[in-house]
């Protein structure tokens, strides 16, 4: 540890990269949460009907369904035999997740994700305490469990309490209290457990991760010679036991685990431009600079 | 070597006593998860699921919550349960009769978008619907029972003449006029919920409600013996003896009848 882990967080970043350079990923995020809220709600607030439904399950210009595998999971086990509508639905979403990378619904997609970003946000400005950091395996636990369940009850089980899909269609069809269910999620996440529920409740984080296990879209450490210590990307990571085998490890530079969510946020905040995004095969590391000394700090820090 | 005796290593012990704590959270958490499901069975019986339904059991493992069938009704008709708000499985749909029944559309368009079979594809036909069946419950305020001509609900209904008619019986307030008797019939009742929407008071006195409250059933081996006389043409016990029947007259204990005498059997004297 060095003074610069007592540094605000992202001043580096910001310095040498700008405001916006240093939130590009966040900013994109954003703004892809956005656009798939605002797809949905075009229907219900302006007559537009490009995508009816929700993310349980949902019609594209009256052509494409797309169904969430975790509820048709669920269903299956419930021991309903969807129609095929249904099963395509699933399977096009499954694949697409497969393949991309399956918390990139977690980071790029979830309507909850930015409700727990801020309750992160705060929890790092007001400076509180981990709190309650239940096992790694907790949120698999959770899954399967709800899987069982839905089998011995025969109902969808998780869509009882599913935070996600509630949001979703309240914001679509009409809120009830969902909106305290959000606020507990919120409340939970700040006073009771960092990262809580996206880093070790939610069934359907757990899910996505494993299907995305082997996916293409990486963030890589290719860079990771030139990183300082500074600590930052490990702050601002919902998961950020994923980061050290990659930047801290001798194998390959890139993040592997399920976990990552893809955010990109490590991308954003490291002043040395350490991570970015890659495929799974690329595992190539930039060549460590001439002197292998560590890198002096730079000028422009203010120290 | 045998290990038999050696205390447990540390990790071994810790490695127990997390699993078996992780085991313990999850039938906690399960067994509660397992009664909000039990108790999202309860359907509310004003609440009616859309046409080709599946059973409430099977509806909540089928039902994925999209709205899509909420979305292809014409008529406004479907909503999904709030939560907190409406005392149905939170985000599944359904209608109330009294406030927007179903039109019972000719080409059925909840059905034909559900992407799960929630509502059964297999419905082809509007009219085979079984959304619930409705039942005169007020006889006391229905106008009809009182002898008026109100008929709203008869004249209402999509399947008139068929799943409610008008039966006649003597008035006997009157004594001179007929009473017109909306008659529910479940057979062919799709219980789309108009006649309860349009009935002219301001509470219902006709409702829809579902199979299970609308209706009894009678006994496996109860066989209606007119029903299987018809069926077999003949007396259903071959050489059966029929007896003469009793009917008023001479020689009966029946005072009514001219010669009829007094019962051999008295009913004991009621004294106050
Ligand atoms: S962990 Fe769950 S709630 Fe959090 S972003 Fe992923 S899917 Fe959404
Ligand atoms: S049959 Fe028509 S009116 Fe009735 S619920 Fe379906 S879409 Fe709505
Ligand atoms: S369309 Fe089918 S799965 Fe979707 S909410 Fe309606 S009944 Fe449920
Ligand atoms: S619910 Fe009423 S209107 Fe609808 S079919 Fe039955 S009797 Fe007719
Ligand atoms: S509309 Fe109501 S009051 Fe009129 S006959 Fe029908 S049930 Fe009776």
């Amino acid at each position: 540890m060095t003074a610069r882990t007592h540094m605000p967080l992202g001043q580096e970043a910001i310095a040498a990269k700008g405001w916006l350079g240093a939130h590009k990923y966040l900013l994109l995020r954003r703004a892809s949460q956005l656009f798939f809220l605002v797809l949905f709600l075009l229907g219900p607030w302006f007559g537009i009907w490009i995508v009816q439904g929700t993310l349980a399950g949902s019609l594209t210009l009256g052509l494409l369904p797309l169904t969430d595998p975790f509820v048709f999971l669920q269903s299956l086990i419930a021991g309903h035999w969807p129609e095929l509508t249904g099963a395509i639905g699933a399977a096009i979403v499954l694949v697409a997740y497969a393949l991309i990378g399956g918390r990139v619904y977690c980071s790029w997609v979830c309507p909850i994700n930015p409700v727990t970003d801020s309750a992160h946000w705060l929890h790092r400005k007001l400076g509180l305490q981990k709190g309650w950091q239940p096992k790694r395996g907790t949120r698999l636990w959770i899954m399967v469990t709800v899987l069982i369940v839905s089998g011995l009850t025969g109902a969808i089980a998780w869509e009882l309490v599913n935070p996600i899909t509630m949001l979703h269609r309240g914001l679509i069809f009409g809120m009830g209290f969902v909106w305290a269910m959000v606020a507990a999620i919120f409340l939970f996440d700040l006073l009771v457990s960092r990262h809580g529920w996206c880093g070790h409740v939610c069934p359907v984080g757990a899910f996505y991760g494993l299907i995305g296990s082997k996916a293409m879209l990486r963030v890589s450490a290719a860079n990771r010679s030139a990183c300082d210590d500074c600590m930052d990307c490990y702050a601002v990571c919902p998961e950020n036991h994923v980061i050290s085998p990659a930047l801290k490890g001798k194998d390959t530079p890139l993040i592997l685990s399920p976990d990552c969510t893809n955010c990109g946020r490590c991308i954003d905040i490291c002043a040395e431009d350490v991570f970015k995004f890659t495929h799974r095969f690329d595992a190539l590391t930039v060549a460590p600079p001439e002197s292998t000394a560590a890198p002096q700090p730079r000028a422009s820090r203010p120290f | 070597m045998s290990r038999v005796g050696t205390p447990l290593s540390p990790q071994r012990r810790r490695f127990l006593q997390d699993s078996a704590r992780a085991a313990g959270g999850c039938v906690a958490a399960g067994s509660l998860l397992a009664w909000l499901a039990r108790d999202a069975r309860a359907l509310p019986a004003e609440a009616l699921r859309p046409p080709g339904a599946l059973p409430e059991k099977d509806f909540l493992s089928a039902c994925i919550r999209c709205g899509l069938c909420v979305r292809e009704c014409p008529y406004d008709t479907l909503k999904l349960a709030e939560l907190g708000v409406d005392a149905v499985a939170t985000g599944t749909p359904y209608f109330t009769a009294r406030e927007v029944p179903c039109e019972m559309c000719d080409d059925i368009p909840c059905v034909a978008a559900c992407p799960t079979g929630a509502l059964d594809p297999g419905l082809d036909n509007i009219d085979d619907a079984k959304m619930g069946v409705a039942v005169l419950v007020d006889q006391e305020n229905c106008l009809n029972f009182l002898g008026l001509r109100c008929d709203v609900c008869y004249r209402v209904c999509p399947v008139i003449d068929e799943a409610i008619t008008l039966e006649t019986e003597h008035n006997a307030r009157s004594g001179s006029h007929a009473i017109f008797i909306p008659t529910v019939h479940a057979d062919h009742c799709t219980g789309c919920g108009v006649c309860e929407k349009s009935c002219v008071l301001p509470e219902a006195a006709i409702k829809v409600l579902p199979i299970r409250l609308a209706r009894g059933s009678s006994a496996d081996h109860y066989l209606k013996g007119w029903e299987e006389k018809e069926a077999k043409g003949a007396p259903v016990v071959e050489g059966i003896i029929d007896l003469p029947d009793r009917l008023p007259g001479p020689g009966t204990d029946n005072l009514v009848a001219p010669g009829g005498f007094e019962p051999s059997f008295k009913l004991p004297e009621v004294t106050q």
